[in-house]
């Protein structure tokens, strides 16, 4: 936090040049004595710039005036604060049909060629991240400075688009191919200096010197970059077939193209006519408008909007700057490292020193994953406090327990936690199979005790379960969400329900997976039908990964709690836990995981049913969860199970699967089953409320 | 005429250290503000107040190194303080850790500030080689050589001894004065006093038993707290100690000073560590507003100097006018933290204050002051055992009396060391 002296300073204004002014629309435009036009990108009504059709329209009648009378140059830069753009305005996007969808890219088409067609120099000044449709403006033009922290990507891939306003061949035209369709394919971020590195930006500046970095573009002091060789080489249609094949093969790995249709569709582009700038251009419109009906496409935009939905739980402040977490097992170190990474003090308790000591270790890991400088990783290492005493209680705003999975080890921490903890802190419990409602007579301030369920690992797993039993207060339901906001995470607010909503759907599908080995269908067999289904991995994996002790402790605690029978617990499950073979952690499980993940493809078969025996139990349970209000909406249940379970997302959720496929014919399918195989599939009476 | 009379009084309210971790021939895992955060953040973490109480960050640090200039204002900002908590670093040699305390001392004393965190922090197995100047002017002909010619003649220039660094610490512990490394100015006075091999490694290994009996009894709880590094290693006691030191191993070891008939040996002399320490001092009216509970009282403090080639008489120096100033003989200092520099060093300090002949003429006492016993000695073991990180040393010292008298009912202490280069500190605590 800036103290007096910075918080004063730190008024200092961004350049404009002349176009200092707020005009009426999304843009503003003045000229300078030195005869440079700066172009300033200020949406209204927002924070930050999207690119709407609007937008668009208003950038081409500034371009009117501007080929009326060229200046000596023109800048183009954006007034927020935030960023450059975070691209194209997606709400948008579901209004416009197949045709209307070529027509509308054609215009914009129009209007960023009409820059690059500008006679005069063209800079964008980027700073903060130029996303999608923002990062193909500043492609059309000539020059690009990045002021520190820039950032460049094409996101479009993770909404099963790709981009559509002239990206893939300004960009495969400007930098090496092959990197343009790395970044396009994957979607992943160049920062300011893999951008320079890449050739996407000409020069790097800080803020300060953007006026004197113009003037030295202007002045033809800046050399612009140029493709090499190589990049030249993918002018011959043999060279791009050669990569586009090792694309195609690296794209089928994590999207398969029928359930992902873009990248393979982008793949395609480049191939077919990137030796053709015109042809490029046309296909691109073509392809980008039938991307945009595709069932993909439109479940993936939907996620996005999950996702936004889940943020907006986290609204508000948590008014948490201290995270005291009580035990360094699996759970506890992963929370409170990634806590600390994301600028919180934490204390770390646990009464051995070497679990504190390995949870040292895994935040500098996680830091390195994350590609933290060395000062933002010993940062985060001085907030990351091992506290064997616990003197951290006294002082944290929010305790966290993560201790094993027993009520009296839980009351017993309770106990000494109420002595301890300041006045109006937080007690949560990351419990994944305990019922709150029954802990909570354990501690002292039921209204401040709730669930803080995080998923493993932490690093990754973006959903949080924020649980409240019937005595939690609402504000310290907002306070918690606030909180997974405020530590990048979703938060996904739930009532206190044996095995919460994600814990709740997904045993039976892992449990069926068991019942499916007990029958003799391989893992392997198994697996793979989820995985096809879209799942990132199968019930078995998963089983493995999350911890077969862990998934024993959750199976048995919602064993009788629930209305429904459960399948029972599958005795290879407990023998592979008495043995301690408790998956991914302690080397093997029901897989081998010693050599790395287990790739379980196969080409055998199961039984006709099995996908639907492992899926639709699944779909049951959420149903079961939204009639007895466990989940507020079909909404969040969808957001919840797709970043915690990763629940396919082409798929839009589980829910919306429910939709799309029809709830009469997956009720229907759920008696068959019911009638064949036992009453755990009979469905639940929710089914009838969907309408 | 000297006083301490003040109508304010300061107290040390708190103070924890990290565990003493010997140099193992390359650098350890903790720069030395690293161990400054790692003593300083559970220290912070266990008090009543928030950091905004704390006035003022000073640190004791000998062996600076270079991404940490000023280790005092680098250690407050990463132990939270905020970007408006002064913080200076001190620098006496081997009283550096005790000279912060006593700043802060006069400090609250003056009235001007009510709460000071006083540290010493040192990472000696982090010493720089240093290029030799010679060296260093051949590289800068190097850098300025433009061409081919130059580069060759300058070339010519690289002699065999410029890739033979000079290990900075070897340099650190000579004295420039008398040329005399520390070892030698021991030797000098185990020579003069009459100090015989046997008696100092009879010294040296009461000092490992006796820290490894408080190792044992948890007389260090709380004053020595876990450390870890980013490699998953926690680090939770003093590990030079040797709890099996006996007369026979330390007999074979040969003097590493002056071979072949010197008395000092890697056995009897103090270990080359790294370790930080912090104290707490508070004033009567911060430990009123905090409801604090003071450790002990700091009464009076002394900085003396003499002859660089017997440093080693630095306490006698420092501490006798304090006795003199308080009116106490040897028997009314209940106990006694004289840091252990070399086992023959603190047995000259002890029989110069045995002998009446040198109290008298030297320290303008009527007689002899008298034997310290050495029950009321480093009763916890010593710079011998711990380890003597430079810069923490006389923190530790003070942090440790307060804390052993407390567990002895001592009402009355003294922490006192030598430092290089012919320096004595000393002060002294009363039970509250």
């Amino acid at each position: 936090m800036p103290g007096k002296v910075l918080k004063h300073l730190e008024a200092t204004e961004m350049e404009f040049g002349p176009a200092t002014q707020a005009g009426q629309g999304h843009w503003r435009l003045a000229r300078g004595e030195d005869g440079i036009a700066w172009l300033v990108f200020d949406r209204k009504d927002s924070t930050t710039n999207t690119v709407s059709q609007e937008v668009i329209r208003e950038l081409d009648r500034h371009l009117a005036t501007l080929e009326k009378d060229v200046p000596e140059a023109l800048v183009i830069r954006s007034a927020k604060r935030v960023g450059f753009a975070a691209g194209a305005d997606i709400s948008g996007f579901d209004e416009i049909s197949d045709d209307g969808a070529a027509k509308l890219l054609q215009q914009g088409h129009g209007v960023l060629d009409r820059i690059a067609a500008l006679t005069c120099p063209t800079i964008c000044v980027v700073h903060g991240a130029a996303l999608g449709a923002g990062f193909e403006i500043a492609l059309a033009c000539d020059y690009r400075i990045a002021v520190e922290g820039a950032s460049f990507a094409f996101p479009e891939v993770m909404l099963g688009l790709h981009p559509g306003l002239g990206g893939t061949l300004r960009l495969t035209g400007l930098i090496d191919p092959v990197e343009a369709m790395t970044l396009m394919l994957t979607g992943k971020t160049a920062h300011t200096k893999k951008a320079k590195e890449l050739g996407i930006v000409d020069l790097i500046c800080p803020e300060r010197h953007v006026p004197a970095a113009v003037r030295a573009v202007v002045a033809g002091k800046v050399e612009k970059h140029e493709q090499g060789l190589i990049s030249n080489s993918y002018r011959l249609r043999a060279a791009r077939s050669f990569a586009a094949r090792q694309m195609r093969s690296k794209a089928a790995e994590n999207a398969p193209e029928k359930h992902y249709p873009a990248p393979h569709a982008l793949i395609a582009l480049w191939e077919d006519h990137g030796d053709d700038r015109e042809a490029m251009q046309e296909a691109e419109i073509a392809s980008f408008a039938r991307l945009l009906d595709t069932e993909t496409s439109k479940n993936l935009r939907r996620v996005f909007f999950l996702r936004q939905g889940l943020k907006d739980n986290a609204k508000g402040e948590d008014e948490i700057t201290h995270v005291h977490v009580v035990g360094a097992g699996a759970m506890g170190r992963e929370i409170a490292a990634w806590v600390a990474i994301k600028g919180k003090k934490v204390t770390l308790g646990d009464l051995e020193l070497g679990p504190l000591a390995q949870a040292v270790k895994q935040a500098k890991t996680i830091c390195e994953a994350q590609h933290l400088s060395g000062i933002e990783t010993r940062n985060a290492l001085d907030r990351l406090i091992p506290d064997p005493e616990g003197y951290g209680v006294a002082q944290a705003d929010l305790v966290i327990e993560a201790v094993p999975e027993s009520p009296d080890l839980k009351g017993d921490i309770y106990a000494d936690l109420g002595k301890r903890m300041k006045a109006g802190a937080i007690l949560a419990s990351n419990t994944s199979s305990l019922e709150l409602t029954e802990l909570a007579g354990k501690v002292r301030a039921p209204t401040r005790f709730a669930g803080l369920h995080f998923f493993n690992p932490v690093s990754k797993m973006q959903l949080v379960e924020v649980v409240a039993h019937p005595k939690t207060s609402k504000v310290v339901v907002d306070r918690l969400a606030a909180f997974c906001g405020s530590i990048n995470r979703l938060p996904a607010l739930v009532q206190d329900y044996p095995g919460f909503l994600v814990n709740r759907a997904l045993t039976p599908y892992l449990m069926e997976a068991m019942v499916l080995m007990d029958e003799g269908v391989t893992k392997e067999v198994i697996d793979s039908a989820a995985t096809e289904f879209g799942m990132p991995m199968g019930p078995v994996a998963l089983a493995d990964q999350v911890g077969l002790d862990i998934c024993l402790d959750v199976a048995e605690s919602l064993r009788g709690k629930l209305e429904k029978p459960m399948a029972d617990i599958s005795d290879s499950l407990r023998e592979k836990v008495e043995a301690g073979q408790t998956g991914r952690k302690s080397g093997s499980g029901f897989y081998e995981w010693k050599d790395g993940t287990p790739e379980p493809d196969t080409e055998g078969t199961g039984p006709a049913d099995l996908t639907d025996r492992l899926i639709l139990p699944m779909l049951d349970a959420c149903v079961e969860c939204l009639r007895r209000d466990v989940a507020r909406t079909e909404n969040e249940i969808d957001g919840a199970m797709i970043f915690a379970t990763g629940f396919p997302p082409f798929r839009g959720g589980p829910m919306h699967y429910v939709r799309t496929r029809g709830i009469g014919e997956i009720k229907g399918r759920l008696t068959e089953l019911a009638d064949t195989l036992g009453p755990r599939f009979t469905p639940d009476r929710g089914w009838d409320d969907l309408g | 005429m000297k006083t301490a009379k003040s109508d304010r009084l300061a107290y040390l309210v708190d103070g924890a250290r990290t565990p003493f971790l010997k140099a193992r021939g390359k650098p350890g895992p903790f720069t030395p503000v690293d161990l400054a955060v790692q003593a300083g953040r559970p220290l912070l973490l266990r008090q009543p107040f928030g950091p905004q109480a704390i006035d003022l960050v000073i640190l004791g640090c000998v062996n600076v190194i270079q991404d940490e200039m000023n280790p005092a204002r680098v250690a407050a900002l990463r132990l939270g303080l905020g970007e408006e908590m002064v913080a200076f670093t001190m620098q006496i040699n081997c009283g550096s850790g005790m000279q912060s305390i006593d700043t802060a001392y006069r400090y609250i004393r003056d009235g001007s500030h009510q709460m000071i965190l006083a540290g010493g922090a040192e990472a000696l197995s982090h010493a720089p080689l240093v290029l030799r100047q010679s060296a260093v002017e051949w590289f800068g002909n190097m850098a300025k050589a433009k061409d081919p010619l130059a580069t060759a003649r300058a070339m010519a220039g690289l002699r065999p001894e410029f890739f033979k660094p000079i290990i900075g610490l070897e340099r650190g512990l000579t004295d420039p004065i008398t040329e005399l490394n520390m070892g030698q100015t021991a030797e000098v006075l185990a020579h003069r006093f009459d100090i015989d091999r046997k008696t100092a490694d009879a010294y040296a290994m009461d000092s490992h038993h006796r820290l490894a009996e408080a190792q044992r009894q948890g007389h260090l709880k709380g004053e020595v707290l876990p450390v870890f590094d980013r490699d998953g290693n926690a680090y939770d006691q003093d590990d030079g100690v040797r709890p099996d030191s006996d007369m026979d191993s330390l007999a074979k070891l040969d003097p590493v000073f002056e071979r072949p008939y010197g008395k000092l040996t890697a056995g009897n002399s103090s270990q080359i560590t790294d370790g930080a320490s912090w104290v707490i001092l508070a004033s009567e009216a911060a430990v009123e507003e905090h409801g604090l509970t003071p450790l002990a009282r700091i009464v009076d403090s002394e900085w003396a100097a003499l002859d660089p080639s017997i440093m080693g008489l630095g306490p006698v120096m420092a501490a006798t006018p304090i006795t003199k100033r308080q009116g106490l003989s040897v028997e009314d200092v209940g106990l006694w933290e004289i840091n252990e520099a070399f086992a023959a060093q603190v047995l000259a300090c002890l029989a110069a204050w045995g002998d009446e002949a040198f109290c008298k003429t030297v320290l303008g006492l009527n007689g002899a002051f008298g034997r310290i016993d050495r029950g009321r000695l480093n009763v916890d073991g010593g710079a011998i055992s711990l380890g003597h990180p430079v810069g923490t040393s006389g923190n530790r010292i003070v942090l440790h009396l307060a804390n052993a008298m407390k567990r002895n009912g001592a009402k009355t202490g003294i922490a006192t060391e030598c430092i290089g280069g012919g320096l004595g500190g000393a002060m002294m605590l009363e039970a509250v």
